[in-house]
């Protein structure tokens, strides 16, 4: 049987990790390539990559980076941040990632992500959405950010995915901005609105603080991508950087 | 020494690098004439099945292929779009496949599902072999092989079924005729099981 993957998800930033909190206040958490061989060890499921500098820099994929990553990584490889050009994503896909990650420029023009599409194939295409809940005094609902947070954008959460759906995309990744780092469980009624539009797979980040935080998303979607960051980098309330993961026995516990 | 087959697909070096830790040696391919100096044959894949094709007709490889393959037998193995050209043809694409092991490549049924996600079958999933193969030898299956497709090889002959996996159906997730072997999923991005498929393959 098919089992939901567990992710951790990482942040580079000057070719460094770091985590962030509510995307803001990033800690340095150590080197990549040696967190990476970490999860080698660990057998995780999945790794997530993103750069968080590259977009609000205005520059490109750091492809060094990249390379020397995907060499390293026995697990599927998903890396992100700066990608604005097919040429881009296709060289990402030649390095050796197996999906390539998408967000501000996939919501500036979702013609390229159609392009993209075509030229690595539509299981590879991964579009991260970063979005904030809305104050009740506005109305709920909830909101969607660029520009790593920095920018709102006008279009609804809904008729973007549905935009998504049309084009065909492999994989949707749901960031959640104000539960990032916080480490106060996933927004489970934002998962709830996600699922119920698409059929695409979609991977939930932002919030997790426990196994059981991972346990309770995969008991209520069956199949579904938990992914992380704080969880898998931290340890302790004085959040002290240790790399974890479940290992075999844990893991089967969560599903 | 095994043979890297390179036309422009990704993956190529995480096959790679996997092989230089077991201290096999491999050698990344895209000349059709330096095909023949391989012991055995790595066809990676990412990608869609007429582009892959494609690129074989084009860059000359297919040709060579077919009499390495066909002829002089060499072993070798299709790895994700790389075994679903192994079979005549393919939902996805108009193009003809290499037409070695026959079959045909069809998608997943929607309707077959019953929870979301549908499309594609991605993440961690188990094999069943149907078959005792040394190239099985020592897998942990519980831990199973990490998949991405939404096509699916459909053998004509029961026979070349090597190992089926569950979603929504069985289907064939791994295949073999004679000296030709195909793998659905991704051993080069599968941990330990992998690596034993890799290593299992190199000393067949």
């Amino acid at each position: 049987m098919l089992r939901s993957r567990i992710i951790p998800c990482l942040l580079v930033q000057n070719k460094g990790l770091v985590k962030t909190t509510q995307f803001k206040d990033p800690k340095y958490v150590g080197d990549p390539i040696n967190a990476v061989k970490i999860f080698n060890e660990k057998e995780v499921d999945e790794l997530i990559v993103l750069d968080i500098d590259a977009t609000a820099e205005g520059r490109g994929p750091d492809f060094n980076l990249i390379r020397n990553l995907a060499v390293e990584c026995r697990m599927p490889f998903c890396y992100g941040g700066g990608v604005t050009t097919v040429e881009q994503a296709k060289k990402i896909i030649s390095l050796g990632a197996e999906k390539v990650a998408i967000s501000t420029a996939a919501i500036k023009n979702r013609s390229l992500l159609k392009e993209i599409g075509k030229a690595v194939g539509i299981q590879s295409v991964v579009v991260v959405i970063d979005v904030k809940k809305k104050g009740i005094l506005s109305g709920g609902g909830y909101e969607v950010y660029i520009n790593n947070a920095k920018e709102k954008v006008s279009i609804k959460i809904k008729d973007l995915i549905n935009e998504l759906n049309e084009i065909g995309v492999g994989e949707i990744v749901i960031n959640s901005i104000d539960k990032d780092g916080t480490m106060q469980g996933y927004d489970i009624g934002l998962v709830e609105l996600v699922r119920n539009i698409t059929e695409v797979p979609i991977t939930v980040l932002g919030g997790a603080s426990s196994y059981d935080d991972i346990k309770n998303l995969i008991s209520k979607f069956k199949i579904i991508g938990a992914a992380a960051g704080s969880l898998f980098v931290f340890k302790g309330k004085f959040r002290a950087v240790l790399i974890s993961y479940p290992n075999k026995s844990e893991k089967k516990a969560l599903f | 020494m095994i043979g890297i087959v390179d036309y422009g697909s990704g993956n190529i070096r995480a096959i790679e690098n996997i092989y230089s830790r077991l201290n096999v040696s491999t050698k990344v391919i895209s000349n059709p004439a330096e095909l023949k100096k391989s012991d055995k044959l790595i066809l990676p894949g990412v990608g869609a099945f007429d582009e892959t094709m494609n690129q074989l007709m084009t860059s000359g490889l297919k040709e060579e292929l077919d009499e390495l393959v066909l002829v002089k037998k060499v072993q070798i193995l299709g790895v994700c779009v790389g075994m679903q050209v192994l079979a005549n043809s393919s939902e996805e694409g108009s193009l003809k496949g290499l037409g070695w092991i026959n079959g045909v490549v069809k998608k997943f049924d929607k309707a077959i599902f019953t929870h979301k996600p549908y499309l594609p079958h991605m993440g961690w999933n188990t094999i069943i072999p149907t078959k005792d193969h040394p190239i099985f030898k020592g897998l942990d299956y519980d831990q199973g092989f990490y998949f991405v497709h939404s096509y699916y090889f459909s053998c004509q002959i029961p026979d070349n079924v090597l190992a089926t996996t569950h979603y929504g159906i069985d289907f064939s997730s791994a295949v073999l005729s004679d000296n030709i072997f195909g793998m659905q999923f991704h051993p080069e991005k599968s941990h330990y099981n992998g690596i034993r498929l890799l290593e299992n393959f190199s000393k067949l």
